[in-house]
């Protein structure tokens, strides 16, 4: 029997895969892990579990094992916790992996980026179950629909791994991978302060999230949770503002989806230019500063 | 202490790489191959390690064709100690290539296996996970720190909102994210000297039966070619005519 399992570890999470869940076709339950999803999401059954706390990999993995089971598809938001959970689970079940799903054919036929975003793969699936982490942006807004019928359960876990100790950063700004603005800046911005001040007042005064290149990343400039492209976040917003990007590969494979990019960089043949839809050729340091004047205006 | 880091022989991450007209794999015809970046990020951090503690054994796999010889030889002028070269031209998708590490590492007893968090080929993430469910050990993945101690480890990892440190009872599975180590640079004559060092090439002990196939592969529709602004008000005007302000 063909039947999808949607794991939101987060409650949003729900609505983001429900769209998925509808191309797909099948009829499907959500699995929330934090009691928040939705009940109009078009599921037959959403499945609460109140976890305080995301347990380590194994200890998740093993827990989930017996929800899972019924499943021949169960699909999660594509990030870093459920690349890290749904492949261990993958491999419990001995079931097939799909990463990082954008679009699909049937239940057997999924399409997903591969080296660095530069191929895209269609992907037959040829044993189930199938676990998969799927990108939003590439499915369609869900439709609500329906009431869902609920269950409460609780998860065994018990983890061999244990968590010593965990920093959140969040703050006060959206969530980069939801965002509907997002302003970037890459290796030029010096140092934290710099990239605070440049880049995170734009995206203040913008209402946007912060995003930053690996090259950032690494010299210390921003923290690792910004970093964009095909090892960091994906995003889609409406608006990405590239401020002293070049455009690489690896970047652009995060940022592909945006509706509008605008690249803002004092080499006019810097790759980027080639991507953005608008591309201003300036010093970012006189750019902004004068973008910000103009748009309190 | 034992390191086991499989390696995979990649397209050169920094090489433009396309479909072949027809679809039916990749056009690798000019390009380069490289180890894996993360999985050289890995042995590097065995290497590290091993300069800490000098009873630290590295061992290097790969599983793949006679050429991943090359790829063996670098992680061996990294510091490696050893080599094994699975040899096969089957393709293996990721729970097979679990499938097949989880036997060596029944045979070979590693403390730790050190992966990278993904090839930059198939951008997967996935047979690390796999592999530590296979063989019931815990798992650390995108470590950006990795502390030994004893039968323990202690990893700092990133997360999608920061970072946490898992405390893993040895053995266990860790993959290495970018921030973990800047591998070294070896120059030629280093690789060089590697070849004296040992490498076992040997079948597969497992006949892969793949989960998934690529059916066929295709170049993402391009983003419409923009334009260049002259300054910042024609940039202002542009984003109000797109709706994007
Ligand atoms: C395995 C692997 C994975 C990777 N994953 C990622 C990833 O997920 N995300 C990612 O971003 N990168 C990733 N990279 C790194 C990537 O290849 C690039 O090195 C990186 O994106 C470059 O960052 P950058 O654009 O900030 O720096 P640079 O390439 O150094 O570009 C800086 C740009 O700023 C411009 N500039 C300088 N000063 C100014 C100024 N005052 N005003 C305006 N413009 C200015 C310059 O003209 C230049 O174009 C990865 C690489 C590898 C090998």
């Amino acid at each position: 029997m063909s039947r999808l399992l949607l794991i939101a570890f987060q409650g949003h999470e729900a609505e983001q895969l429900s769209g998925f869940a509808q191309k797909l076709g099948l009829p499907y339950d959500v699995l929330s892990l934090d009691s928040k999803a939705a009940l109009d999401l078009g599921a037959d059954l959403v499945i609460q579990v109140a976890l305080s706390d995301i347990p380590p990999a194994d200890g998740l993995a093993k827990g989930l094992q017996p929800i899972v089971a019924p499943y021949s598809h169960i699909a999660a938001v594509s990030n870093m916790a459920t690349k890290d959970v749904l492949a261990r689970l993958a491999g419990l079940c001995d079931g097939s992996m799909v990463t990082d799903a954008v679009d699909l054919d049937s239940p057997t036929l999924f399409k997903r980026p591969m080296v660095a975003g530069s191929v895209i793969a269609t992907v037959k699936v040829l044993a189930l179950p199938v676990f998969l982490t799927v990108r939003p942006a590439g499915f369609p807004k869900p439709a609500k629909q329906g009431t869902s019928q609920t269950s409460q359960v609780s998860l065994v876990l018990k983890s061999k791994a244990s968590r010593i100790d965990s920093t959140s950063r969040g703050g006060a700004r959206p969530d980069l991978s939801q965002a509907k603005v997002v302003v970037s800046g890459g290796r030029p911005l010096k140092d934290a302060a710099t990239f605070e001040q440049v880049i995170g007042g734009l995206a203040d005064q913008l209402g946007g999230a912060v995003g930053a290149t690996r090259a950032a990343v690494d010299s210390g400039i921003a923290p690792n949770e910004l970093q964009v492209g095909q090892t960091g976040k994906i995003v889609a917003p409406d608006l990405y503002i590239a401020a002293g990007i070049s455009g690489s590969t690896q970047h652009m494979a995060g940022i592909k989806d945006s509706k509008t990019i605008v690249a803002i960089n004092k080499d006019p043949d810097a790759p980027i230019f080639e991507f953005a839809d608008l591309g201003l050729v300036a010093d970012l340091y006189q750019a902004i500063p004068e973008l910000r004047e103009k748009l309190g205006k | 202490m034992k390191i086991l880091v499989p390696v995979k022989r990649v397209v050169d991450p920094y090489a433009k790489v396309r479909p072949l007209p027809d679809g039916s794999g990749l056009d690798l015809g000019n390009v380069k191959f490289e180890i894996n970046p993360f999985d050289e990020i890995a042995v590097e951090e065995a290497v590290r390690q091993k300069e800490k503690d000098p009873s630290v054994e590295i061992t290097v796999v790969s599983i793949g064709t006679a050429e991943c010889e090359d790829q063996l030889r670098k992680a061996l002028a990294i510091g490696a100690d050893k080599a094994i070269l699975i040899e096969t031209t089957a393709v293996f998708d990721s729970p097979g290539i679990a499938g097949e590490l989880a036997e060596l590492a029944k045979e070979l007893s590693p403390d730790i296996i050190l992966m990278g968090k993904q090839a930059t080929d198939d951008d997967c993430n996935q047979a690390a996970q796999m592999l530590a469910a296979k063989l019931d050990w815990p798992q650390a993945t995108f470590a950006s720190k990795v502390v030994l101690s004893g039968q323990s480890a202690s990893v700092t990892r990133e997360t999608d909102s920061g970072e946490e440190t898992l405390q893993l009872p040895l053995p266990a599975v860790i993959t290495s994210d970018l921030r973990l180590n800047e591998p070294r640079y070896i120059a030629l004559p280093g690789i060089i000297k590697a070849r004296s060092k040992p490498l076992d090439r040997r079948p597969a002990k497992t006949s892969p039966s793949p989960k998934t196939r690529i059916a066929f592969m295709e170049t993402p529709a391009a983003r419409s070619a923009g334009r260049k602004i002259a300054n910042v008000d024609e940039l202002l005007s542009a984003l109000k005519e797109r709706g994007a302000l």
